[in-house]
């Protein structure tokens, strides 16, 4: 059996870790806040971009758009992967690693080959180490997002998919359902699809909708827009995750927290048995003593 | 009461404007153009520049770049990459950004990098535009 001191010495420190815990989960529910409503904040806009590319693609022929052409022989698939920079959040990016690695299974059981695209630390230092290609990596991004992240992934993923490297293009990132619920999801970003955009278009319906003016035409407006709709989705994606992340910190935080306390309880238990053994023995002893100095 | 037009102008990080206004004007890719209460639907990209809206005699100024513009029933809405009012705008960001600029220009020119140039390009436009309207209000 252990030490009286020894268990002392045990519970003082698990009381320390969680502190940590603690704190760590108070600070991840204020980041959460933060990052839910900014991306709240978000929703509209890409609704209403969503909706708009609807009605517009609505008309066209998609074989007029390079983003759109859908490719027959798939030579090579990209993955953009959105995870966290930091850890301590449970299994959330091990799930978005998974089920990334999942998905570049079945590619390759198609015969495509694939490379991965990372936002975020966690993801990149996974598939650097991973016979995964990584065409491109972005790290230290998640703290703070902003437009102009997405768009220089948007930009990358766009000319590797027009110079011929990539045939596809989807991305994986930690979808935020719930405080309490995050799964990851995938998306094809390119080539666009005419049925994605429309079902956007579909969810704000509002009466019957009159011609439009367009200035100029429609197609040149689609492939003006057409580039920042990916941009707006990478950027959808990044924000899902970095609520999701503080999400998931939150509740591994909580996890800790309890395990923590549940552990001090079973030490203190064990502290107050050790002690009560070592009185009980001493008590013996000079009871013992007390006995042969009669005798 | 007098016919108006709901404006709302939105960034990927806010709402910047969302107001009833008389007239709102907006720098469309083919050339700028103004939207007035009941006007046709109306879809168009636009260009870095300066839009104004009016309300109760009141101008307001704002500085867009990049995005779209649609029009319908009565709402007109503005979807760019960044917006901020005259009042709203760092002049000294602005000012730093221009010398940045310049100074990308001159290397993209020099190496002949066409896509850096044109890059160089948007950010000079933008910081003179950010410029232009900021010292209009001071004036």
């Amino acid at each position: 059996m252990a030490s009286l001191k020894d268990i002392q010495l045990k519970i003082v420190g698990v009381k320390k870790t969680e502190q940590i815990t603690k704190a760590m989960n108070m600070v991840a529910a204020a980041k959460l806040r933060g990052a839910q409503s900014r991306m709240e904040e978000f929703r509209p806009y890409a609704e209403k971009f969503g909706s708009v590319m609807g009605e517009l693609a609505g008309g066209t022929n998609p074989a007029s758009f390079p983003l759109m052409e859908i490719r027959e022989n798939i030579k090579k698939v990209a993955l953009v992967i959105v995870t966290s920079d930091r850890g301590l959040c449970g299994a959330f990016n091990a799930n978005i690693i998974n089920a990334s690695e999942k998905f570049f299974a079945s590619q390759s059981e198609k015969g495509r080959q694939t490379a991965a695209i990372c936002i975020g630390r966690k993801g990149s230092s996974y598939f650097e180490k991973s016979p995964v290609e990584v065409i491109y990596k972005m790290t230290d991004c998640m703290a703070d997002i902003q437009m102009f992240n997405a768009k220089q992934v948007g930009q990358k993923l766009i000319q590797l998919f027009l110079d011929g490297v990539i045939d596809e293009a989807h991305v994986i990132y930690g979808r935020f359902i719930n405080v309490a619920v995050q799964k990851p999801a995938i998306r094809r970003l390119l080539p666009i699809s005419q049925e994605g955009l429309e079902e956007g278009a579909e969810a704000e319906k509002e009466g019957p909708t009159a011609a439009y003016i367009y200035e100029p035409e429609p197609e040149a407006i689609l492939n003006q827009l057409m580039p920042m709709f990916i941009n707006v989705q990478i950027m959808h994606a990044m924000l899902e995750t970095g609520a999701s992340e503080q999400a998931a910190r939150m509740t591994a935080m909580d996890n800790a927290t309890r395990a923590c306390k549940d552990m001090i309880e079973n030490l203190t238990l064990a502290y107050n048995k050790a002690r009560q053994g070592a009185i009980t023995t001493e008590l013996m002893d000079i009871v013992g003593g007390a006995e042969a100095l009669k005798g | 009461m007098a016919n108006k037009l709901i404006l709302e102008v939105v960034t990927p990080s806010r709402q910047v404007v969302s107001d009833e206004v008389d007239l709102a004007t907006a720098p469309g890719t083919d050339g700028v153009f103004g939207v007035m209460a009941n006007h046709a639907p109306l879809l168009a990209t636009l260009q870095i520049g300066e839009m104004h809206y009016e309300k109760d005699g009141e101008v307001v100024r704002l500085a867009v770049s990049g995005g779209f513009c649609e029009v319908s029933n009565n709402r007109m809405t503005i979807l760019a990459e960044a917006a901020e009012r005259s009042e709203e705008i760092d002049i000294d960001r602005a000012l730093r950004a221009k010398e940045r600029a310049e100074r990308r220009l001159q290397e993209a020119e020099a190496r002949k990098a066409e896509i850096d140039l044109a890059r160089a390009k948007a950010a000079m436009t933008r910081a003179l535009v950010r410029l232009k309207i900021a010292q209009q209000k001071q004036s």
